[in-house]
């Protein structure tokens, strides 16, 4: 591990200011991701500037019924707060499926967002990897990708945005909150994380030096019947192989709104528009689940050894759309 | 005699483990160490051109950078018992990716971690060969440590004109011990002689070979380990990393110490090697086996002869007239293959087991009433009488623990809500081996039990049942016998592997124990009461009195064979799995396992051991798998996050009974071994309730989601 410079943030703003002036320096918060990256050499900041004690941690109601989860908040916070297991119970069940008990007391919920893929080949500096170092190949196109995307992905990089918390917070349109050196911005959660293109080596819309303060959970009343699900080899402690986050306004036996995003196929959380429109005004019924699948996979492309994330997507949208849709009623 | 064997005592060591208190090797504290990391080969086959050095060796803290160029020549080491006899940093030969390429030493872990990212290495590339499945026409024959091949019967003859055939290949994955322990060794020179204290699963053939490597007697050297956070093989044999610590000790005259990463774990100290097996049988229409052909292909390194024998057990299992077994290896650009719980019957019964229940499906016969038709009354291949053998009842005690009348033979007919319920069994079995041990048995001032052997504790409890062996014996309590182990100082003993330790050890401390009761009793002038033992020392104004025991078994050491007897343990093995119907994901929901594997010292501590295996068989089946990078030549990832063990959420209920046996042929105290035994037969039986529940017979290990789609 690369010596580095470490100090601790008292204030948002100073806080900001020492990253921003700094090429390569970098927030650190629950440091899961981060000091695992750095211990293998894929991460080399030379100063951590941690955030961890910043107020950011609170979780209020916004005025309009949304629900505001401050960046510092951990995730088991998060998950367990009377608020978001109310009104998004979908995002409980991401949290609470995402690491384990001990890491999710840990980890940040800006920290989540900013999390990086698990690709193997982004993870050992010994293979070529764009993400890591651009321009020196994509090790996964030709080698083991078993858990790469099979949607959104380039020639110069197939890997999968790797966040359970985030799959649901897409469903969701949340909007990430932050502060910069010119003040603060919103950023609607669609425009957060990047599909890899030719600069797979950017995971985020996030300037260098840019804080997230919060997440703002716009107010969803049917989001109360919702689900999380994540299909894995292991039953815990794993990363989805793929995940559906299933949000749904049923009455009357029909479908009046819907939301769906799914987690382990793409470089990004990805939102299943496609998917959305065929559910709208349909019959709440497993052939509608059915062919909103088929719509949301429509465009997948898969690689050597991932094919089989296409059926599992599949089904695991039809899954979650009528466990999230009940009996219809 | 005081019944002490027999009783579920909890283990001794569970507080010091538990509170912190059990020191492990890495955390011994030395006076003025220093720290060794390695720096790696990326690349698997080829040459090091060019060395640079010069950044790591002015880094800050840095002592010493040890490479080919500078390390001294060593005396060449042979496997077995060293796990490989290739040692690096002796030349520039690269033969596998892993391989050290220079071991720095600094005043920190930290710098030294820091100054081995900053060597700098060039090579010269060369072929390199890595999926021993491509190139099966590259299958050689070596002498492991069994015969290669066997051959009993007419195979072809049998084959030829039997009714019922069936012929199918099994893959077994590569995986990884992932110990929770890495490796660690200290080493540490003083006037002229070296003291390590080492994670080894044997302190004595650890001495022997690093002596050997060091061009020292024995004698120079001792090996301590104390406690180990996991063996499971991987501790056993002797590896380059353990000698070059005591190296780098050497050059820089201070105590080092060195722990491998996880990622070095990897490729330092061996795996189990993957197995291509192909089973062929031929039966009667009423079951009876008429012929059996196994035969098993690994992956075997460049430098080393390891095997694993993928098609052992067959020639054991059945009664069948007609067996043949054949054991190749393809070589690969690999560290070599070394045991790994459940070594050769393990990967075999997997073959074995899966042939025998899909042949049942083609027979439309029980699985169970299979097996017992089938049944071995004796060894089929060496002729021999077993020991004991008490499988019968095993199998009618599992199938009625777990309710197997119940079920329904026909895939996919079980079910609940989403989930497809399939019920599998399985047979196990594993040969056992037995070491010769000494042990000396010490009464101590004020009436406590010493007990000193130089065993090791790898985890399995051997703390809580050396000490029941002796006061079973000398009629104390356990809890005033205390066992030191795990150092060349004590009486010999060997490597805590093939299951033998309780067996060979607990022997041992019988014969000394038994030995010094005799004293007690003479001196005594006739039987004496325990509570009067530490009376009759003060009478005689002893500070102590010791006896000496030994046990060596009969016939050859390191086999389960003596001349009459045949020796292995067994068991049934009964599982449910779940399969969602949609999402295809299997899981475990039920394990019954009822064994045959002679006296039971302490229930609790034997179940613990059990049902441990049979998680490791839960990770066999549906989980382990260590992923080969063909383009670069080395594993895709090295890390628990990739190489998946099962977690407490992929773990049933798990229940684990014994068959009331002694077995006096095994070992005086009538035990045999019971560590490796769990693990077997377990992911044979998780396929087969896998294709119950499915209708989809999965071949290859582990049975993940898309071959179940
Ligand atoms: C073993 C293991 C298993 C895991 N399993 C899962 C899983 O199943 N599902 C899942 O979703 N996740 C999983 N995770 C990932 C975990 O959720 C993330 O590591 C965690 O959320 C990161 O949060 P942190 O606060 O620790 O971030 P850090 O490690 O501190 O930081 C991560 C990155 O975010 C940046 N950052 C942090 N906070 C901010 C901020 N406020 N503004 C701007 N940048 C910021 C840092 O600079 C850094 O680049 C797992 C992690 C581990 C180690």
């Amino acid at each position: 591990m690369k010596p580095f410079v470490y100090s601790r943030a008292t204030e948002a703003a100073a806080a900001v200011r020492q990253v921003s002036n700094e090429r390569s320096a970098k927030f650190i918060a629950g440091g899961t991701n981060l000091l695992d990256l750095m211990k293998s050499g894929v991460e080399l900041p030379d100063r951590l500037v941690d955030i961890a004690r910043l107020p950011l941690a609170e979780i209020t109601a916004l005025p309009q019924g949304g629900v505001r989860i401050g960046a510092m908040a951990r995730n088991s916070t998060a998950a367990n707060h009377p608020l978001v297991r109310e009104r998004y119970p979908v995002l409980t069940q991401a949290f609470l499926a995402g690491a384990t008990g001990q890491i999710r007391n840990m980890a940040s919920v800006g920290g989540n967002l900013m999390q990086r893929t698990r690709c193997p080949y982004f993870y050992d500096p010994a293979m070529r990897c764009n993400k890591r170092e651009p321009g020196s190949g994509c090790s996964a196109v030709e080698g083991f990708n078993r858990i790469h995307a099979v949607l959104g992905a380039s020639e110069q990089c197939i890997a999968v945005h790797p966040s359970d918390m985030c799959v649901a917070l897409a469903a969701l349109d949340a909007v990430v909150r932050v502060q910069g050196p010119e003040g603060e911005r919103e950023i609607p959660f669609d425009d957060f994380h990047r599909l890899p293109g030719d600069t797979p080596q950017q995971d985020t819309n996030l300037r260098h030096g840019e804080l997230i303060t919060a997440v703002d959970l716009p107010a969803l009343p049917f989001a109360k019947r919702s689900h999380y699900l994540k299909v894995r080899d292991r039953a815990s402690y794993e990363f989805a192989l793929v995940s559906v986050a299933a949000v749904l306004d049923v009455s009357g036996g029909r479908v009046r709104d819907a939301r769906v995003a799914l987690g382990g196929v793409a470089h990004k959380p990805w939102r299943a528009r496609e998917a959305e429109k065929i559910l709208t005004g349909a019959r709440a019924n497993e052939e509608t689940y059915r062919k909103a699948a088929e719509a949301a996979l429509s465009g997948a492309r898969a690689y050597k050894h991932n094919t089989f994330k296409i059926e599992l997507a599949k089904r695991a949208i039809v899954r979650a759309l009528s466990t999230a849709g009940g009996s219809g009623a | 005699m005081s019944n002490e064997i027999g009783k579920p005592l909890s283990r001794l060591d569970g507080r010091p483990k538990v509170t912190g208190a059990a020191r492990y090797t890495a955390d011994t504290p030395i006076e003025g160490l220093t720290y060794a990391v390695f720096a790696t080969s990326t690349i698997p086959h080829g040459r090091v051109t060019k060395l640079d050095v010069s950044k790591a060796e002015v880094a800050p803290g840095v002592l010493k950078v040890l490479t080919h160029l500078n390390t001294p020549k060593l005396k060449p080491i042979q496997h077995p018992p060293a796990g490989q006899s290739l040692m690096p940093l002796q030349d520039d030969r690269i033969l596998y990716e892993g391989q050290p390429v220079a071991l720095v030493v600094a005043d920190t872990w930290e710098r030294a971690r820091h100054a081995a990212d900053l060597v700098r290495v060039e090579y010269a590339r060369a072929p390199f060969l890595m999926d021993f499945t491509e190139h099966l026409d590259k299958a050689v024959t070596v002498k492991g440590f069994f015969e290669p091949d066997s051959k009993t019967g007419d195979f072809d003859r049998a084959f030829n004109s039997a009714p019922v055939k069936l012929k199918q290949n099994y893959h077994l994955a590569d995986r990884h011990h992932n110990a929770m322990e890495p490796h660690a060794t200290i080493a540490a020179w003083r006037r002229g002689k070296l003291d390590m204290y080492d994670t080894v699963q044997g302190v004595f053939v650890a001495r022997t070979v690093i002596a050997q490597a060091l061009g020292r007697k024995p004698a120079d050297v001792r090996v301590r380990s104390k406690y180990l956070g996991g063996g499971y093989g991987c501790k056993g044999f002797v590896w380059p990393h353990q000698i070059l610590a005591a190296v780098a000790a050497r050059e820089v005259r201070r105590p080092v110490k060195l722990v491998l990463t996880r990622a070095q774990d990897y490729t330092s100290h061996g795996y189990q090697a993957a197995t291509e097996q192909t089973v062929t049988l031929a039966a009667g229409r009423d079951g009876q086996l008429v012929a059996l052909r196994h035969e098993s292909v690994a992956p075997g390194s460049m430098s080393d002869d390891y095997v694993e024998y993928g098609a052992i057990a067959s020639r054991t299992m059945y009664a069948c007239p007609a067996l043949e077994t054949r054991h190749r290896i393809v070589r690969v650009n690999r560290g070599p293959g070394t045991p790994m719980r459940a070594p050769q019957e393990g990967p075999s019964m997997f073959g074995l087991e899966c042939a025998m229940d899909e042949l049942a499906v083609v027979l439309k016969m029980d699985p169970v009433e299979l097996r017992l038709k089938n049944y071995a009354e004796r060894d089929p291949t060496k002729g021999k009488p077993f020991s004991s053998k008490k499988l019968r009842e095993c199998y009618s005690e599992g199938a009625q623990r777990f309710g197997w009348e119940r079920r329904n033979p026909k895939p996919g007919s079980m079910r609940e809500g989403h989930d497809l319920i399939g019920w599998g069994m399985a047979s196990a079995l594993m040969e056992t081996y037995r070491f010769p041990a000494t042990a000396r048995v010490t009464l101590e001032r004020g009436g406590t039990v010493l007990i000193e052997s130089g065993t090791q504790e790898i985890g399995t409890g051997v703390y809580t049942i050396m000490p029941q062996i002796a006061a079973d014996v000398l009629g104390v309590a356990p809890e005033r016998v205390r066992l030191v182990l795990g150092d060349t100082t004590l009486p010999g003993a060997g490597m805590t592997a093939g299951s033998s330790t309780t067996m060979g050890v607990g022997s041992a401390v019988h014969d000394a124990a038994t030995k010094l009761k005799q004293k007690l009793t003479e001196m005594a002038g006739g039987p004496i009461a325990p509570d009067a033992y530490a009376d009759l020392l003060k009478r005689r104004r002893l500070e102590k009195l010791s006896a000496e025991g030994l046990w060596k078994p009969d016939g050859e050491a390191g086999t389960g064979e003596s001349k009459e007897w045949t020796m292995y343990t067994f068991g049934a093995v009964f599982v449910e799995v779940r399969v969602d119907e949609s999402l295809r994901v299997p899981r475990l929901a039920r394990c019954v396992g009822v064994y045959s594997a002679g006296r039971i010292i302490n229930p609790k501590t034997a179940r613990s051991q059990m049902t441990g295996g049979m998680i490791w068989g839960l990770g066999q089946a549906l989980l382990e798998h260590t992923e080969l990078e063909l383009n670069y030549g080395r594993y895709v990832a090295k890390d628990l996050a990739n190489y998946l063990v099962p977690v407490n959420a992929d773990v049933p209920d798990l229940e684990a009974y014994f068959v009331d046996e002694v077995d006096e042929h095994a070992s005086p105290i009538g035990a045999k071994g019971i560590g490796e035994l769990g693990a077997v037969g377990v992911s044979a039986a998780i396929a087969n309730a896998v294709y119950h529940a499915t209708g989809v017979r999965v071949r290859d290990l582990p049975i993940t989601v898309e071959k179940l789609l």
